[in-house]
């Protein structure tokens, strides 16, 4: 089924803010098999010149979407979620993510089109501190397979 | 941050060599739990194939986080890495058996940019299809 094309342009703020963790960052990093210290040793991360363990690049994947992921539920939408893969995605850094930090993200459906047979919908998330301190912009393409048929 | 590799000693062209990063079912359900992508097609077999899959197949963005392991490996320090995008152009089938899936990732510096910065074209490979394309890294060299 086709996207309700109604969705672009509309924005979403996270509920909450998300709360950075030294022990989330080792989590994903192990879960990515990623052994790198930066992500798990503070010493090795001030010796590379960071106050404290460094989140990996594609880390902002396990918030920034919360509050795109209230868009994609919406019956009005009509999204098949079964139907669902990974697009593209692109992460834009003003500076690294730390434990401590408390983030927002403010999502905006910035396009749906067509692509063959297959639905595709980007979302581009604007992630700051709670302060207002601009972090990271991430932009995550959707394709629902079949959905334009 | 000081990444490891100096801007003054890169060239446009030079090669980083090709890594394997192994991708089994074990990798995909921790993914799946430190990310929070429970999508059953990524770990379930039977519904990958009640919805027109071949098998399970890996999260992009899985495949994602082995390149970017690719580049902070090379750069020296995660925090260089300060732009980096993808397209999932195939995906990474994953087996139910010991070796599951290998993913192969090599670059190349493509440009040189100011303020020390150098752009890093990836390829990564998976049963000899390109699994990402259009995949670049800006990193912050010292």
């Amino acid at each position: 089924m086709a996207l309700n094309r109604d969705f672009v342009g509309r924005s979403y703020a996270s509920a909450a803010p998300y709360e950075v963790s030294r022990v989330k960052i080792r989590e994903f990093a192990a879960a990515i098999g990623d052994h790198n210290p930066i992500y798990r040793d503070r010493d090795a991360a001030q010796a590379a010149g960071h106050p404290d363990v460094v989140a990996p690049p594609t880390f902002p994947i396990v918030f920034s979407l919360q509050s795109g992921g209230e868009a994609l539920a919406d019956p009005e939408l009509g999204l098949n979620f079964a139907m669902v893969v990974h697009g593209e995605q692109r992460f834009e850094y003003t500076r690294p993510i730390y434990p401590g930090d408390e983030l927002v993200t403010r999502s905006t459906i910035t396009d749906i089109r067509s692509a063959g047979r297959n639905e595709l919908l980007t979302i581009k998330s604007e992630v700051s501190t709670v302060a207002g301190e601009p972090v990271c912009t991430t932009y995550n393409t959707i394709v629902e397979r079949g959905g334009a048929v | 941050m000081t990444a490891t590799v100096k801007y003054d000693e890169v060239e446009v062209g030079q090669q980083i060599p090709a890594v394997d990063y192994p991708a089994r079912r074990l990798n995909l359900v921790m993914y799946a739990g430190a990310s929070g992508d429970f999508n059953q097609i990524h770990w379930n077999e039977r519904f990958a194939k009640t919805v027109g899959l071949p098998d399970v197949i890996a999260h992009g963005m899985f495949t994602m986080a082995q390149a970017g392991r690719f580049v902070t490996d090379w750069a020296g320090d995660p925090g260089a890495v300060v732009d980096y995008g993808v397209r999932f152009s195939s995906m990474v089938v994953v087996p139910d058996d010991d070796q599951g899936a290998t993913i192969t990732v090599s670059g190349v510096v493509e440009e040189k940019l100011e303020d020390k910065r150098v752009v890093i074209a990836l390829v990564a490979k998976s049963a000899d299809a390109n699994v990402l394309s259009k995949a670049r890294a800006v990193v912050q060299l010292s």
